[in-house]
């Protein structure tokens, strides 16, 4: 008997229905990928609670009004020169920095700021209070927080050029995708330890 | 004459079989690299600020998103400060109850590592952020993102 070769089997179809797949992921799915504005709320502060006692020349106010303008330390100011004056206040360097676990940080030896008496004594005791009314636009609010963390990443990469020769997002980087490397996460908290974000949302106003 | 009845017959069919293989491929693809829609929109998809110094959520089986913008149906009224949360428009009361929700579906050691992704649109205001961000801080969701895309700042 003569060897028969086997039927082909009809594969055309296949085509059709690979296409129905991938057009129906292509509609149910999306790619963007998910980015934001990270922040860490305050915890609740429990009842009796006492704020602690803030020197005036150490908070850095910030104020947005109904009508979106803002107020930088009781004078009107630009969205655009925000970022400058967030820098010399932050890295003024004119006095003594916070005790942190027993030890005095001492005055602030990396700032380049002026030393002025009436702004910041350390970076680590420098806090910006950002309030805004009910009524601002959230799309200003978010502007105003930007440019107050592009004022801190600015000095945190600085003074990681300084010392480690490599910018502070780079270094942050690398440190993520190297979880283990205990020299590089001393590096990466020390330059966090050095600029700490201390940003905090007052109650709005009315 | 037989030769030339042979040549009558037509063209040979092409051979498609490799279109289901790139087919699939591109399937694939997507597959990998999208993410199903999870909710329908009940209001206008937010338009996102930009800003600079975004960082990319990881992890998004631990994201909650809570949406803000103007309500699509006009009974809820046309302002943009309407929240959605899940599938249905709600108020900054709901928060609480719909962080509880998200935190039964993981593992208790992750909740610490959960995220409230707020996605709100530029025009809404600064008010209805603060009440779902007071509510937040009532439930200890304490880790939470801005949505906004990357782009350059001062706009």
């Amino acid at each position: 008997m003569a060897r028969r070769e086997n039927p082909e089997i009809n594969a055309g179809s296949m085509a059709d229905i690979a296409f129905l797949l991938l057009i129906f992921f292509l509609v149910t799915t999306t790619m963007n990928v998910d980015s934001g504005v990270s922040k860490k709320l305050s915890e609740k502060p429990p009842p009796d609670y006492v704020p602690p006692i803030i020197k005036e020349k150490n908070i850095f106010e910030v104020n947005i009004n109904r009508n979106n303008e803002l107020l930088v330390e009781g004078e009107r100011m630009e969205v655009k020169d925000l970022k400058d004056a967030a820098i010399a206040f932050i890295d003024n360097g004119g006095g003594e920095g916070n005790v942190e676990e027993g030890v005095k940080t001492g005055p602030c030896t990396y700032c380049k700021g002026e030393r002025s008496e009436s702004s910041s004594d350390h970076p680590n005791k420098a806090i910006i209070s950002v309030q805004s009314d009910r009524g601002t636009e959230y799309g200003t609010y978010l502007t105003v927080q930007n440019e107050l963390l592009r004022a801190y990443s600015e000095l945190r990469n600085r003074l990681s050029m300084e010392k480690y020769k490599i910018p502070f997002s780079e270094l942050e980087e690398a440190y993520k995708d190297d979880k283990e490397n205990e020299a590089l996460k001393k590096k990466v908290e020390d330059i966090k330890k050095s600029y700490p974000q201390i940003i905090s949302d007052a109650e709005p106003t009315n | 004459m037989s030769k030339f009845r042979k040549k009558k017959k037509g063209m040979p069919a092409v051979n498609t079989a490799a279109l289901p293989d790139i087919v699939f491929m591109l399937l694939f693809f997507f597959m990998v690299t999208t993410t199903m829609r999870e909710t329908d929109l009940k209001i206008d998809a937010p338009r996102l600020p930009s800003a600079s110094e975004v960082k990319k959520l990881e992890h998004k089986s631990l994201v909650s998103t809570i949406y803000v913008g103007k309500a699509k149906d006009p009974k809820y009224g046309t302002s943009y400060n309407r929240i959605q949360l899940n599938d249905k428009i709600g108020t900054a009361d709901d928060v609480p109850a719909f962080i509880m929700n998200a935190r039964l579906k993981v593992s208790e050691a992750e909740v610490p590592f959960m995220t409230t992704s707020i996605k709100a649109d530029k025009e809404s205001n600064v008010g209805t952020i603060t009440d779902i961000r007071l509510k937040l801080r009532d439930v200890n969701a304490l880790k939470i993102s801005y949505s906004a895309s990357k782009g350059g700042s001062n706009n």
